[in-house]
């Protein structure tokens, strides 16, 4: 399965927009924090774990979905939000906590909730998974078409939640796909040192389910085995498990000092940053002109500075209304 | 001070567990980022280089599976350290803490005991949403069978780390973010205060007055005890000489010491950052209520966080939060004193 050239425009845009869009917010985040760094500082407080590297997961298995079909992320959300078609300028004003924001500033980077493309993350690991095979259920018990995509990092397979939901999606055959990105790292732990196994895909045998691993971060090669697994959902034969090697550019959470990696580490992720590679093969294969690309970069960069604008630009909430939207 | 050596409650909290370490080869230490990293809020920094893998564990994302697992090391002779990160995902291993780590003893009639600490980060202030700031210590405290502590201060902090350690039952052991002292999250310096270097112990289940007072007692723990004491300090300009309780302990409770306070101050105000119905503050009201009716000169009053999730956006955030503000005004109420222009 390869992708047409207007699916390959679309990756490479979608790419280059969720890594323009955390360049802007990294920046922005460092406002008001420096000299002292204090989390609770500047125009974005908080945590924030930026996805950089891991663009090529995002971008391969979105490329499969539609708005209708369910996505659930996780505390690392910025690349698969945008993938999945999440209104950009409502997500920054969100990371802002302004009232334009997508929650109106209640949920804020962890907590990206985008009802129109049926999108949700949220800040605890693997809790996507039931979520997931509910939504998958809920379309299997209506008739209703799509299927339910649950992004986890490799970190979360160790996790309770993913293997109760993993074992519910398949004993009913549910069309959801798991989706593990693979960084090497959960914070300072690496996968080797939690893992009892080297390919968490392996673990589909345990549900008879299919399994695969994807090497080489590569968007091509995402695009293809996600592709299959989707369409196999969408037929009705159940879920498939995928793992795909990615990389962890930036810290685990801005401030993290990274004296965990090993020596030089950084230095070879960012030789294989997936977003040169991937313009690179454009062009050698010849499907892209320099120009084309850099089309595609600008319109990217139009749509983020858009965003940050708006961001910047709202207002912020009522103070008072924190106490509101409890219940529905 | 003479030799005065001051700490973070994160170094207080790392040294009291080294220096058990080093007498009782029973404990250990286990949780995620707690060996390499030495803990996200530092609380474990250390002991990895002093004493090896075998005993500061990194564990894998698998709370149910290593919290279990201490309740089941505790019972066969070991006295486990495990950390929680942040206590806001209990959700996904509460079974192995309240059902297990908390009952078994009582289950066997005393022939298995449970001695192990719990570590976990509570507290907001910060930012960091609904799912990484709420106390909770209300939940845990509800629960019978574990005992359950949080310090305002590093001295507090190493002598109740101590006495945990020693205690042959479970003990949840609150850190507020806040007061870790590790910058990032700000850091509040009323909570670095002298520690002394060897080992000592403060009694689980025993409250402080964290500052003497005549007019209102203000009752709190962790974070609220230093709005208490900055409330404290604006009121005295005003005329009320406020009393600060810092109860340490939720579990045993010091009823005493509460009802003690409100014996002579008549007042009392419970400032809470946990959640505002069934919890802390309702339980430190009726302590009161229940026994001291004839002390009270008015309807006692509690500052606590509103019944909502935790929003993102700081100005929502701060307006839920407790601070010394909210308290000097509620005390004031209370004492009669005009509103300040
Ligand atoms: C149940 C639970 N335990 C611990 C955490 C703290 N935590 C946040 S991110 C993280 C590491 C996650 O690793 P991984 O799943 O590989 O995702 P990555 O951060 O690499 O994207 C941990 C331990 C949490 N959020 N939820
Ligand atoms: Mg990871």
């Amino acid at each position: 399965m390869q992708p047409a050239k207007d699916t390959l425009a679309w990756m490479y845009e979608k790419m280059v927009t969720s890594r323009r869009f955390e360049n802007a917010i990294e920046k922005i985040y460092m406002e008001g924090k420096s000299p002292v760094f204090n989390m609770a500082d500047g125009p974005i407080p908080g945590e924030m774990h930026l996805s950089d590297g891991q663009e090529p997961v995002a971008v391969g298995v979105c490329a499969h979905l539609n708005p209708e079909d369910v996505v659930t992320a996780t505390h690392r959300p910025h690349h698969q939000a945008i993938a999945k078609g999440v209104d950009l300028k409502k997500m920054a004003a969100e990371i802002f906590g302004k009232a334009t924001g997508l929650s109106g500033g209640r949920g804020g980077h962890m907590h990206i909730f985008d009802a129109d493309v049926n999108f949700a993350c949220s800040g605890i690991i693997a809790q996507g998974m039931g979520p997931a095979a509910g939504a998958a259920l809920s379309r299997q018990i209506q008739g209703k078409p799509g299927v339910a995509v649950s992004f986890i990092g490799e970190g979360a397979a160790n996790q309770g939640a993913f293997h109760e939901a993993m074992n519910l999606a398949a004993v009913w055959k549910l069309p959801m796909i798991v989706v593990v990105e693979d960084n090497a790292w959960g914070i300072s732990v690496s996968k080797e040192a939690s893992t009892a196994i080297q390919r968490n895909s392996d673990r589909a045998a345990a549900y008879g389910i299919p399994g695969h691993y994807i090497p080489g971060n590569d968007p091509l090669k995402i695009y293809e085995v996600a592709g299959e697994a989707i369409e196999r959902a969408r037929r009705g034969d159940g879920p498939t498990l995928i793992e795909i090697e990615t990389y962890r550019l930036a810290g685990h959470f801005m401030g993290d000092a990274e004296g965990y990696r090993p020596e030089g580490e950084k230095d070879g992720l960012f030789a294989k940053d997936p977003i040169p590679a991937m313009r690179a093969k454009l062009l050698a294969d010849g499907q892209f002109t320099e120009g084309e690309l850099d089309a595609l970069e600008n319109k990217a960069q139009a749509a983020v500075d858009d965003a940050i604008s708006f961001a910047r630009a709202s207002a912020d909430p009522k103070p008072e209304d924190a106490l509101t939207a409890v219940f529905a | 001070m003479e030799n005065e050596r001051k700490l973070t409650i994160a170094r207080a909290m790392a040294e009291a567990t080294a220096q058990e370490m080093r007498i009782d080869p029973s404990v250990f230490v286990m949780g995620e980022d707690i060996a390499e990293l030495g803990g996200v809020f530092g609380n474990t920094r250390g002991l990895l280089e002093e004493f090896g893998k075998e005993r500061v564990r990194d564990t894998p994302i698998s709370e149910t599976g290593f919290i279990g697992a201490a309740v089941g090391a505790a019972q066969d002779g070991m006295k486990p350290v495990v950390e929680l990160m942040f206590v806001d995902f209990f959700g996904v291993c509460f079974d192995a803490i309240y059902n297990l780590m908390a009952k078994n003893t009582y289950f066997s009639g005393g022939k298995f005991n449970v001695p192990m600490v719990l570590m976990t980060s509570t507290g907001g202030g910060y930012s960091d949403a609904g799912q990484h700031s709420q106390c909770l210590y209300g939940s845990f405290a509800h629960l019978p069978g574990m005992k359950v502590v949080s310090p305002s201060n590093a001295y507090d902090a190493k002598g109740l780390m101590t006495a945990a350690l020693r205690d042959p039952n479970p003990v949840i052991y609150m850190y507020h973010k806040g007061l870790q002292g590790m910058g990032w999250l700000g850091t509040e310096k009323g909570a670095i205060v002298h520690v002394p270097e060897e080992s000592y112990e403060v009694e689980i289940g025993k409250a402080a007055i964290a500052r003497a007072g005549r007019d209102v007692t203000i009752v709190s723990i962790a974070q609220g005890v230093h709005h208490g004491l900055k409330a404290a300090d604006k009121l005295v300009e005003q005329g009320i000489s406020a009393e600060v309780v810092d109860l340490r302990s939720l579990v045993p409770l010091d009823r005493d010491t509460i009802r003690a306070s409100v014996a002579k101050t008549g007042r009392l105000i419970v400032v809470d950052e946990d959640y505002h119905s069934y919890g802390v503050s309702g339980e430190i009201i009726a302590t009161v209520t229940e026994s001291n009716m004839a002390d009270l000169k008015a309807a006692p009053k509690r500052i606590a966080y509103p019944d909502v999730p935790i929003p993102f956006a700081r100005v929502m955030e701060q307006h839920c939060l407790p601070n010394a503000d909210k308290i000097v005004a509620a005390a004031r109420d209370m004492c009669g004193a005009p509103v300040p222009a």
